[in-house]
């Protein structure tokens, strides 16, 4: 039995403070600028190049990388800051968020160096947008049910099959795709598939828009019919990307931005509820406040163990498993307290349109990149109970 | 003795052995030798199942003994003031491993007794002690002929206390001051756990020695430190709570296969892992932040606040699915699940229950305003 869990006290170092100030400040510069309005939820969630590439010349994407790739050798705790910042002011961080959180450090671990050196820097320079290849439509949760296949020919490997709900694949310039290269074995199911990057202007890919329930278009189908891609852009072990699929999970499910989606409702609150709510209102307001402190510091605790070289697996997706329903029952929360607000009230409309925004996208929070039954079965096999 | 408790507890018992491996894990981990010390002292001296199934408090005097020879009972109490000297985050994780043991002796009260009595530079004397006031609306007078007057409510552990440091509002302000439980009305009450929770009258009783306390220094601070101390118990009741649960599961059989092994009962599993790892993330927070802080400011008020709130709903949802998981024997006088979940449940209400704090930390955030709000959060 195992069911010792650990959340270290991590205090984000002084450093952090300096950091966060210049990226206040970044951020109030492009706000005055016009490029994007902080109350206008569903901004964060969407692409701007320009942008972009202005907050990689800030040295903000990728800053955490070897100098060489074009990273700066910062710590995770940095970019912790950075994200954190970027995700409350709701700026546009869609086109290299990706590839800055996952597809990147995937590509510094997995890619031969040429394909390092040509694409990382590239990324930190906010000039490449990632999507991620998993889902096909016969397999979401149960990844290693995948059926795109991969081919080795004399050209190149040949990719065959279809990913859904590729999110940004519209907008992207590669994407890290997970393919079947031999037969599931008796002994391991998760046998035979292999991560590859993939150039998604490679003729033979076409992307077919879905259309999501906010209105808003992120999800893909993306259709590869013998696409071929070079030999040398296989990522890691041929087979066995099983292995390397699970080592980053901690990093993909901890982060700020897994409890912080619909966080502009209860900024707008305060603003509704002015200096001297009610009884009612204040106590409502206390319990969600307290609820946000302690979610960010299990989310500050394990990116700061994660710098220490810790592997928090299960720490990790109880953030997400408490951060992501937190996030989601937010709008609903929210909306009680704002029951009884006066009809004057100025910032009614903004807090009405914000909650009807959350509101609809609150339903995917707890499905995308791991649903909550997937992070309970990760969290009960770290209880020792699977 | 063929009960149906045997059978449904097989391997012995199992809370015992339990608590034992969690106290190697402590003693193995923590490099702390405070904390240690007092794993090893509440292990041999404090087993919950010896303890469920003692027919009298005969194990209470060898346990606070040892507590107190090992320095423990006066852990925050300078050596110069007759304490052990102990830092704040010793002394947190000293009542960490209480609550993983959820023993019901008034180490926690003599803790922050002393605490109390050494901020305004008095000694702490021997023997259990405890605090009052321990809710917020309740008010102890200094009158200006020196005695105290007042009325104070669910003050734990009181008619066995030896003394109680008081937190009294005087004409020149609060100050501190210790009394013989002999001075004070004591009128027996009980928690939800069977603790003592007594009322405490005052009517011109004379203290033992009265002195000012730091400028700064409040009946909310002394809520604050007790809304702490009631996370940190309430953190290491749960992670006992997790541990048990989780055993339990293992070793219970239904349809053929160890209750464990049914999604539905992972997954109940999983969400009190959440609520353990919530808990004991806010409570440590608090505790950190308090053992690093000059006085009590808006920082250490969101701290140990939210500690209070989110610790007690997590007591709330934890105790809930253990006893779920548990079936009919947790709900048992002889199964020591009840000595966790009832304690926790009891804590709530201490020094502050959840909706006191929501309703203040609400207010307080609503009067900084809503664009302060997110450099506050991100300042901690």
């Amino acid at each position: 039995m195992s069911a010792e869990l650990r959340f270290d006290q991590i205090r984000l170092p002084p450093e952090c403070d300096k950091l966060r100030g210049e990226v206040r400040a970044f951020l109030a510069q492009e706000i005055a600028a016009g490029t994007f309005d902080p109350d206008r939820p569903g901004h964060g969630d969407s692409h701007d190049a320009a942008f972009s590439r202005r907050v990689g010349a800030k040295g903000w994407i990728g800053m955490t990388w070897p100098k060489k790739y074009g990273g700066q050798e910062r710590s995770f705790l940095e970019r912790y800051v950075v994200t954190e910042e970027f995700r409350v002011a709701n700026a546009p961080v869609r086109l290299h968020f990706v590839a800055d959180r996952q597809s990147g450090p995937i590509l510094l671990k997995y890619a031969p160096e040429h394909v390092k050196m040509d694409i990382l820097p590239r990324i930190c320079r906010g000039e490449l947008c990632f999507v991620i290849g998993m889902s096909e439509p016969g397999s979401g949760s149960d990844l290693f049910a995948a059926k795109a296949k991969a081919t080795r020919t004399e050209r190149g490997w040949r990719l065959k099959g279809t990913k859904i709900w590729t999110s940004n694949a519209h907008i992207a310039d590669y994407m890290l795709g997970l393919f079947r290269t031999s037969a599931p074995t008796k002994e391991n199911r998760r046998h035979g598939l292999t991560q590859f990057l993939i150039d998604m202007k490679t003729p033979g890919i076409t992307v077919n828009p879905i259309y999501q329930m906010t209105g808003q278009h992120d999800f893909n189908e993306v259709v590869f019919d013998d696409a071929v891609i070079p030999e040398d852009h296989v990522l890691g072990e041929v087979d066995g990307a099983w292995k390397q699929a699970t080592s980053e999970l901690a990093y993909e499910r901890s982060g700020p931005e897994r409890f912080l989606e619909t966080f502009y409702v209860l900024i707008e609150l305060i603003r509704a509820l002015g200096p001297n709510p009610d009884l009612r209102s204040a106590e409502g307001l206390g319990r969600l406040v307290a609820q946000a402190h302690a979610l960010r510091r299990m989310s500050v605790s394990v990116a700061g163990m994660l710098q220490a070289g810790k592997e928090p697996v299960v720490e990790g997706s109880l953030v997400k498993d408490l951060g992501t329903i937190w996030e989601q029952k937010l709008p609903g929360r929210v909306r009680e307290l704002a029951a009884f607000l006066a009809p004057e009230t100025g910032n009614r409309a903004t807090l009405e349109e914000q909650l009807a925004f959350a509101t609809k996208v609150a339903a995917k929070l707890t499905i995308q990149g791991g649903t909550t039954e997937i992070l309970r079965g990760i969290i009960a096999r770290g209880l020792g109970l699977r | 003795m063929a009960r149906k408790g045997a059978a449904v507890e097989p391997e012995g018992s199992s809370a015992s052995a339990c608590m034992r491996e969690r106290g190697g894990k402590i003693v193995g981990e923590s490099q702390n030798i405070v904390g240690e010390t007092a794993a090893r002292i509440f292990a041999d001296f404090a087993d919950p199942q010896t303890i469920n199934r003692a027919a009298d408090g005969a194990w209470k005097e060898p346990l606070w003994q040892a507590l107190a020879h090992a320095g423990l009972t006066l852990a925050w109490v300078p050596e110069t003031l007759g304490g052990s000297g102990a830092s704040l985050s010793d002394g947190f994780e000293v009542l960490t491993v209480a609550g993983r043991f959820a023993a019901p002796v008034p180490l926690a009260e003599t803790l922050l007794a002393g605490w109390l009595l050494s901020t305004s530079g008095m000694p702490s004397p021997d023997g259990p002690m405890t605090i009052a006031p321990a809710r917020p609306g309740d008010r102890i007078t200094l009158r200006p002929d020196g005695t105290l007057s007042g009325h104070a409510r669910g003050v734990p552990f009181a008619s066995e206390a030896r003394h109680l440091a008081l937190l009294a509002t005087g004409p020149a302000g609060p100050s501190v001051a210790l009394v013989e439980r002999g001075a004070c009305r004591v009128e027996r009450g009980e928690n939800l756990a069977s603790e003592a929770s007594d009322i405490v009258t005052l009517d011109r009783a004379e203290p033992v020695r009265v002195a000012p306390v730091p400028s700064g220094f409040d009946q909310t601070a002394l809520m604050l430190m007790g809304a702490a101390i009631r996370s940190v118990e309430t953190a290491g009741a749960l992670e006992t709570i997790l541990a048990l649960s989780v055993r339990y599961a293992d070793e219970r059989i239904a349809f053929e296969r160890p209750i464990g092994k049914f999604q539905a009962v992972q997954h109940n599993l999983a969400r009190l892992a959440g609520e353990v790892a919530a808990a004991m993330t806010a409570a440590g927070s608090a505790a950190d932040a308090i053992a690093g802080a000059d006085d009590f400011d808006d920082a250490i008020f969101l701290e140990a606040a939210s500690a209070k709130i989110r610790a007690a709903e997590a007591a709330q949802e934890g105790a809930a699915i253990a006893h779920q998981v548990h079936g009919a024997i947790g709900f048992t006088q002889e199964h020591v699940l009840h000595r966790f979940t009832l304690r926790m449940l009891a804590w709530r209400d201490d020094f502050g229950n959840e909706s006191h704090w929501a309703a203040e930390l609400g207010s307080r955030v609503a009067a900084r305003g809503a664009d302060e709000f997110w450099p506050l959060l991100a300042s901690r």
